[in-house]
């Protein structure tokens, strides 16, 4: 049997990705809200979803448990929260500039930034669909190279 | 003591609102493929996939209260019609695009204040899913808003349906802030929202929406109501069965 620690699962987390946007973990995102060993050595991971309605919420939780159950750790209950709600402002800048390289217009911090490209770094881009490809992301197009692109939207 | 769905006033309470939320995402799910335009149709399935989203959280939670072994499917799958107590607006058909947007508009200037009440709960599990809902609602709002301008404020033709959807449906808005027993108790307990305190900003939203999109406020007419007590027009029956077909057939199935 292996002896838990918080830190350990952590550590073993930080390769489970968000199933849409493969470049982010879920401790990026901020969907991986906490993590818990209890005296008996039970692991407890506590995540949000991002979305009401996010499909992948079934899928991240059966992906931590492979995960810990990988290294040895199958007394795991994964739990779901509410409060406070999951929002684009816990976003790190780091998560945010792996966003724009991977080609999404992170989300921004206020409402009068201009959306960017993240291609060219244009600030004249248009919303061409408030909603996109998964509930997260609006499709925009950019006035200067003219490449579509996915914003993640503020939330 | 209610039994219409759960002898708990919470989770009756909480099941009221998932309803109305789980009908609605099967109303806009129907329509996926059938809309306008590429853009728009994922625009319906991602509104169909919130309010389900919303709707699967509440039955949980309502499932919990409930603590009588029934799960989210259960409420989902396993009741009748007369045990469904969502609004009627939320069951009322695609008839045309502009009624669905309509429809939508209408449920979006309530739900906004709603969660945004909700969210203030003293029940800290349902003010968490209502924080939630509320950001979702906005977002919803500001879609359905844009279309009723554009289509009230478009063709001959786009206006002439527009105004014949809010006409059609107004009828059904009444429900959404009558009060009863359970409502009084649940403000009461500082739990649940007053839904007569939800009607002016509604009618804010609405009355100056109309107004930019060049629609009319519909006259006076006699207000719907007896959804919140399983009354339902003929129209959900017909969604129930082929929402619940799978698991009225195959008892307990998963895949
Ligand atoms: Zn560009």
């Amino acid at each position: 049997m292996v002896t838990a620690t918080a830190a350990r699962v952590r550590e073993i987390l930080d390769a489970v990705v968000d199933p849409e946007i493969p470049v982010l973990t879920i401790a990026d995102l901020g969907i991986l809200r906490d993590v818990a060993v209890d005296d008996d050595g039970r692991v407890v991971v506590t995540i949000t979803p991002t979305y009401s309605g996010c499909p992948a919420m079934d899928l991240i939780r059966e992906e931590v448990e492979r995960a810990l159950a990988a290294h040895g750790y199958h007394d795991v209950e994964v739990r779901t929260t509410f409060s406070p709600p999951w929002s684009t402002d816990l976003m790190s800048e780091e998560a945010k500039e792996k966003l724009r390289a991977y080609g999404i217009a992170p989300p921004r911090s206020g409402d009068d930034e201009p959306i960017r490209c993240p291609r060219c770094g244009e600030p004249s881009t248009r919303t061409v669909a408030r909603f996109g490809s998964t509930a997260c992301k609006a499709l925009m197009v950019c006035e200067r190279c003219l490449e579509p692109f996915d914003h993640f939207k503020e939330l | 003591m209610d039994t219409l769905t759960t002898t708990k006033p919470l989770a009756t309470y909480v099941v009221r609102h998932a309803d109305d939320n789980l009908v609605l995402g099967q109303r806009l799910s129907e329509y996926i493929s059938w809309a306008p335009e590429l853009e728009e149709d994922l625009a319906i399935a991602n509104l169909a996939l919130d309010h389900i989203g919303v709707a699967h959280h509440l039955y949980d939670y309502a499932a919990e209260v409930e603590d009588d072994g029934r799960d989210a499917d259960g409420f989902a799958f396993l009741r009748d019609e007369r045990q469904f107590t969502n609004v009627q607006l939320v069951e009322r058909p695609n008839t045309d695009f502009a009624h669905i947007m309509a429809r939508q508009f209408f449920v979006d200037a309530y739900q906004v204040p709603l969660w945004d009440a909700l969210a203030r709960s003293a029940d800290e599990r349902l003010a968490g899913i209502a924080a939630k809902a509320a950001k979702e609602a906005r977002y919803h709002l500001r879609h359905s808003r844009m279309w009723v301008l554009r289509l009230g404020d478009g063709t001959e033709e786009s206006h002439r349906r527009m105004q014949a959807a809010i006409d059609e449906l107004w009828r059904f808005t009444g429900e959404l802030f009558e009060a009863d027993d359970l409502t009084d108790e649940l403000a009461a307990a500082g739990i649940g929202v007053d839904p007569a305190t939800l009607e002016a900003p509604w009618r804010r939203t609405v009355l100056a929406t109309l107004a930019e999109a060049t629609l009319d406020e519909p006259h006076e007419t006699v207000m719907r109501t007896g959804g919140r007590r399983g009354l339902h027009t003929e129209a959900l029956g017909h969604l129930l069965a082929e929402m619940q077909f799978l698991q009225r057939a195959y008892p307990g199935l998963e895949w």
